[in-house]
């Protein structure tokens, strides 16, 4: 367990509930952020949803970036070749739309509101990324 | 206003993900690598940002209203069904082979080089291709 980093987690996982509270108390928004991008992409009728899903997409685009002027480049490594990271962006994308969220959208916000359908989605993708992962790592031996 | 307290709010939420390296894919999959060398800190990242939605939301819906106008946009469904569990399933098999969730792929792009782009393309064609699957 020698790359546990507990307190940059727990400092960083209080600003990103921070944040989720925000956006609901300011703008009444779930903090999802497939739900965000799939907003952006699809945009509805309803107008100003667009730009309001857009900001906070480029607000997280631009954030290492502020992370950057007063620390190091943070590490970003793949130890696994790029078709794993395209077959599994589009499956990310693609389950993310069909079970109505992601890490965030049902992982953080949903969780918090005890809401059954987020705890059932959370616990059902955390178990098929560790099986995933394990026949990766352990069956494949990649 | 509510676009630019959004776009404050994404950069927020950008900076919590850098801080805690959610958006280093390695990181990410020694977390969910249980039989390998485990990192618990996405278990600590998930937990003090559950916790601080927990209470924060029980403040912001003493309000009738958001601050800065509309409503409080709330999932109303409670159904357990099928697109729920397979698609969430989907979910988590990309999101072990590519060590990204949508957020961090996102921010890991403006400073990660080529593979969050390409994780970009991917996710957006996925989301797309919703629309042609039934379930």
């Amino acid at each position: 367990m020698e790359n546990f980093t507990p307190v940059s987690a727990a400092i960083g996982g209080t600003l990103i509930g921070l944040s989720a509270v925000l956006f609901m108390l300011l703008n009444g928004r779930i903090a999802g952020i497939s739900g965000l991008v799939a907003g952006v992409l699809t945009p509805s009728e309803k107008g100003n949803d667009f730009w309001i899903s857009g900001a906070f997409v480029v607000g997280l685009f631009i954030a290492p970036l502020i992370v950057m002027v007063t620390s190091d480049r943070p590490p970003i490594n793949f130890p696994q070749p790029l078709w794993m990271v395209v077959v599994g962006g589009f499956l990310v994308g693609m389950g993310s739309r069909l079970g109505s969220g992601c890490t965030s959208g049902h992982g953080v916000c949903g969780i918090a509101r005890l809401s059954r359908r987020s705890i059932i989605a959370t616990l059902t993708f955390m178990i098929s990324a560790v099986i995933t992962v394990f026949f990766v790592r352990h069956v494949m031996g990649g | 206003m509510r676009i630019f307290s959004s776009l404050l709010i994404g950069v927020l939420f950008g900076i919590g993900l850098t801080i805690s390296q959610m958006i280093n894919p390695e990181k990410i999959i020694n977390f969910l690598d249980i039989a390998g060398n485990w990192d618990p800190s996405l278990l600590v990242v998930m937990g003090s940002a559950l916790l601080t939605t927990m209470i924060g939301y029980r403040l912001a819906f003493r309000r009738k209203d958001p601050v800065l106008g509309g409503v409080f946009q709330i999932p109303t469904k409670t159904a357990i069904d099928r697109p729920l569990v397979i698609g969430s399933a989907i979910f988590g098999i990309g999101w072990g082979l590519a060590g990204f969730c949508p957020g961090p792929g996102i921010s890991a792009a403006s400073v990660g080089g080529v593979m969050p782009w390409a994780f970009i393309g991917a996710m957006t064609l996925g989301m797309w291709s919703r629309s042609f699957v039934k379930a």
